[in-house]
């Protein structure tokens, strides 16, 4: 008894009371339906940048085994580290849909975002989602490529822009066309932007921008281009000695 | 049992027990108390942070390199001139790294290419946080010793803009918001000055009310107050939530107070044939109105220029007699207008009056049913109107515009926490409590005076990045290191052409000498470029030189007297020091260098992707047709314009090709004679 309450009060002298207690998640909302199948009706693949929110809310479907949609389900999102979603999880609203906006995370590059949703048995179903976002580098070689390049490179026309790309006898490559542009290594584009076409042999109807942008402007083209090319781009790594 | 029955245990005993054993006990707790200090130390996060860097790289073909970089032990950037303490790469060891791109678990991952680094500005400038912290916790969010958390990346453009003043090509999101801040007049009511003692200027250029009666009716101002995005959903007017009560009163009173202006209710004369319906709405296209006026589609999409107004309702609003004086004369009913003066015929007003009074929606006044208003309702009206600060953004006879109505926000971005009011389950930080309060201000408080704006998500955090982006620092900061905006430019032209010029509404699209809109050419030099001729030809029927633009110079049916006036002015006055306009002649240039020109234009040069020679077999359309350049420009500003197109026009998409005087010699006796004659050409 003695040793007992000796330790105690030593105990409690070493120790003050320092637990804080931290508040408990929210239970979830329980789904009133049950889906077998997610689609993505908008929202991907969009170009946004960093830490920022995507122009378009993400928006997926559930759908039962007939392809109907399922009003009710629940659909929760993830992504990797950084990206919130804005709501994270919610049941389908009345045409089995659930919107959300999407802040991308802090870092440049490719986001696989998920959705997820359960049979009725709890079985997982999953869709996968990808969203770009650009760092400052590649904003600034974005609003680059809209002011410079996108007239001829870009065939797609806009009321504010119409696309130069049908006019030119020599087609230039978009530069979402990685299976091309990603065999052109960083030195060779460079070349090819600062010097215009002919520096590689290429049509001269592509003129040379060397004289014009800067070479951080070249640089932050580049980047730009390789962040959105598809098939996506891997630069030629350094080759790592794994244990 | 004897001895304790003697010796009856002490408290102290019981506590402690044995002196001896208590001695023991309490050695023991001073050394376990000594080794506190040290042990927090070894076992700190920055070290466990280290260590795991150490174990990462050791793994990576260049880790030689890396392990050579790295210092263990507390790492500090120091810039005292700057006020900087910035130990956050003790932890972010690889800020630094290229070669760890690829890495992305924090805190190794690289720090993203940016014009700055680490060694100039530090890390908490930009990001601000606890620079000095040396936890995680401390240094990222707000506890009860520090309370500047880090700034999340959506907003971390806020932090260049206190010290680049002008707008920047890598911050799109903080020019966005600046300019909103002018375009939605919040610096109205919040004062926001620059570091330079100057504040910021509104751009909206709200209205005039004080002959609000001539223009329209009480019942239209009545649903306009009550939702302004009911008549126009592109309205910059904000909601001010008005009860119906209130926006009677304010309606009564601003009819009340209206005064008159001659000639802004002059019948509609009918003697004119009534025109065909399609007349107005081609007269609406040809001069180019959609320019700078926006109209709703059908499929709810607006399609046109924001420099004027939405007329998608106009009939519903604008009275007919106001609408004709107005189209003669905008000048008349508001002097600073942005519109120009065009000089239509009357049965071109008619045409346009009848064509916009079509734009009506019947729902918009169906429900509104005011009485005549008592002198009370008035009397109320005009105290909500000086209450709700009406006065401060337009000009209402009677009330004088408030100073300072609402709180000044020039370091907003510094507020201390402890001065706000946060709302319950808010989070506790600036940039949550500014979107907040842009989102919805009255949320803190239904008695606030603040409307409601309508906003895409986009928008205020843009606003948010700009509000945060002034900070102590920005007015603190050494001059040395801000970078300054352009200069605000008030350039006015002189004399009779300046008038002109004015009641042209030029500056509404083109700058000249920095004052004016970037939707048209810059015409600050435009008397070194073109020939008197074709200026004066293009005043009275201004044809297009870009046949893709949407946008482009409308007619204004301007006298032969006008046009020698202007044309003498630009002439004269808009020229460049850079060159003499007459140092190169307009013709007679060799056949073969002419020859020459003409290979260069189509081979080495590549030309024809984005102009037009020939309109039978070239296609480009990015710049402006060539087809008659020679009768169009002079031969000295087209020689200097392939040599540097960028000095005479900043900014202008056309390359720099660092062409060699002889080629551009060739080009430009090529381009002077294109005449406009296609013929000739063809013989060719």
């Amino acid at each position: 008894m003695k040793n007992y309450l000796r330790t105690l009060f030593i105990v409690s002298l070493i120790f003050p009371a320092a637990c804080s207690h931290k508040p408990g998640a929210t239970s979830a909302v329980k789904p009133t339906g049950f889906g077998a199948a997610l689609v993505e009706s908008s929202g991907g693949k969009q170009i946004g940048a960093t830490g920022m929110v995507l122009a378009q809310p993400l928006v997926v479907q559930v759908n039962d085994e007939q392809g109907t949609a399922v009003p009710g389900a629940l659909v929760e999102f993830s992504g990797p580290e950084g990206v919130t979603f804005d709501p994270a999880s919610a049941l389908a609203d009345s045409s089995g849909q659930v919107t959300a906006n999407v802040a991308l995370g802090g870092m440049a590059g490719r986001y696989q975002l998920a959705a997820h949703t359960f049979t009725k048995a709890q079985k997982s179903v999953d869709i996968k989602i990808e969203e770009i976002a650009l760092g400052y580098q590649e904003q600034v070689g974005s609003r680059l490529d809209d002011k410079y390049c996108s007239r001829c490179h870009n065939p797609e026309s806009t009321a504010e822009r119409v696309s130069n790309f049908d006019n030119l006898e020599v087609k230039p490559h978009p530069f979402t066309e990685g299976d091309t542009l990603n065999k052109i290594s960083d030195a060779d584009l460079t070349a090819i932007i600062s010097h215009g076409g002919p520096a590689l042999n290429k049509s001269p109807l592509m003129p040379p921008y060397g004289y014009t942008l800067s070479k951080t402007e070249i640089e932050a083209l580049i980047a730009y281009i390789r962040l959105i090319s598809d098939p996506p781009y891997h630069a030629a790594g350094m080759v790592y000695a794994q244990k | 049992m004897q001895s304790s029955s003697k010796n009856p245990t002490s408290l102290w005993q019981t506590l402690f027990g044995h002196p001896v054993r208590a001695f023991g006990t309490v050695s023991l707790l001073l050394l376990v108390s000594l080794a506190i200090a040290p042990a927090k130390n070894y076992f700190s996060e920055w070290r466990h942070f280290q260590n795991q860097y150490l174990a990462l790289v050791r793994t990576r073909g260049d880790a030689v390199t890396l392990q050579r970089h790295f210092h263990s032990g507390i790492q500090q950037i120091w810039l005292p001139q700057l006020g900087v303490v910035d130990r956050c790469t003790t932890c972010h060891v690889g800020l630094k790294e290229a070669s760890l791109a690829d890495v992305s678990t924090q805190p190794f991952r690289t720090h993203p290419v940016i014009p700055h680094t680490s060694d100039q500005f530090g890390c908490a400038m930009c990001h601000r946080g606890q620079g000095a912290a040396t936890t995680v916790e401390e240094a990222h969010s707000s506890t009860l010793a520090w309370e500047q958390p880090i700034l999340p990346a959506r907003y971390v453009q806020s932090s260049c803009g206190q010290c680049h003043r002008a707008a920047l090509i890598g911050t799109p999101q903080l020019d966005s918001g600046r300019n909103l801040l002018s375009r939605y007049g919040c610096v109205h009511c919040h004062t926001i000055k620059l570091a330079d003692g100057s504040a910021i200027k509104p751009t909206d250029d709200p209205p005039s009310l004080e002959h609000i009666a001539d223009k329209t009716t009480r019942e239209w101002i009545y649903a306009w107050l009550k939702d302004p995005q009911a008549y126009a959903v592109t309205a910059t007017m904000p909601n001010f939530k008005l009860n119906d009560a209130d926006a009677r009163d304010i309606s009564a009173f601003l009819i009340a107070n209206s005064t008159p202006i001659a000639g802004d209710n002059a019948s509609i004369s009918k003697d004119q044939k009534p025109p065909a319906p399609t007349a107005g709405a081609s007269l609406y296209g040809e001069s180019f109105c959609a320019s700078c006026h926006a109209v709703q589609n059908a499929a709810g999409n607006v399609v046109g220029g924001d420099v004027g107004p939405e007329l998608t309702r106009i009939g519903t609003k604008a009275k007919p007699e106001w609408l004709q004086a107005w189209l003669r004369n905008p000048r008349v009913y508001d002097p600073g207008t942005a519109m120009p003066h065009y000089r239509f015929t009357d049965q071109q007003v008619s045409l346009l009056v009848g064509f916009l009074g079509n734009k009506t929606d019947s729902d918009l006044l169906a429900n509104v049913h005011l009485d005549a208003a008592t002198p009370e309702q008035i009397a109320h009206g005009k105290v909500l109107a000086t209450e709700y600060g009406c006065a401060s953004c337009h000009e209402i006879s009677g009330i004088k515009k408030p100073d300072n109505f609402a709180p000044e926000l020039t370091r907003i971005g510094s507020k201390p926490l402890t001065q706000i009011i946060f709302l319950p389950g808010m989070q506790h930080t600036l940039p949550d409590y500014i979107s907040a309060k842009i989102r919805q201000p009255r949320s803190f408080g239904a008695a606030l005076k603040m409307p409601q704006y309508t906003f895409a998500p986009a928008q205020i955090d843009a606003l948010t990045t700009a509000l945060l982006a002034f900070t102590d620092r920005a007015h603190d900061l050494p001059l040395a290191l801000t970078v300054p905006g352009e200069p605000p430019s008030n350039y006015q032209p002189a004399g009779k052409a300046g008038q002109l010029m004015s009641d042209l509404a030029c500056f509404s699209c083109h700058a000249i000498n920095g004052r004016g809109g970037d939707m048209a050419p810059d015409l600050t030099w435009e008397g070194s470029s073109v020939q008197r001729p074709w200026l004066q030809a293009f005043l009275k029927n201004p044809g297009t030189l870009r046949p893709a633009l949407i946008r482009r110079m409308p007619r204004f049916n301007l006298s032969d007297s006008d046009i020698t006036e202007l044309t003498g002015y630009i002439m004269t006055v808009y020229q460049t020091p850079a060159f003499d306009r007459d140092s190169m002649p307009s013709s007679g240039y060799p056949p073969a260098q002419v020859e020459q020109g003409r290979q260069l234009f189509y081979s080495k040069y590549g030309c024809q992707s984005c102009h037009i020679v020939d309109t039978k077999v070239d296609k480009g359309y990015i710049g402006p047709t060539l087809a008659q350049v020679g009768s169009r420009l002079n031969a000295a500003w087209i020689y200097h314009w392939l040599k540097d197109p960028q000095t005479l026009r900043p900014g202008t998409i056309e390359p720099n090709r660092n062409m060699n005087d002889e080629d551009a010699h060739a080009l430009t006796a090529f381009l002077t004679t294109l005449k406009g004659s296609t013929r000739q050409e063809a013989k060719k």
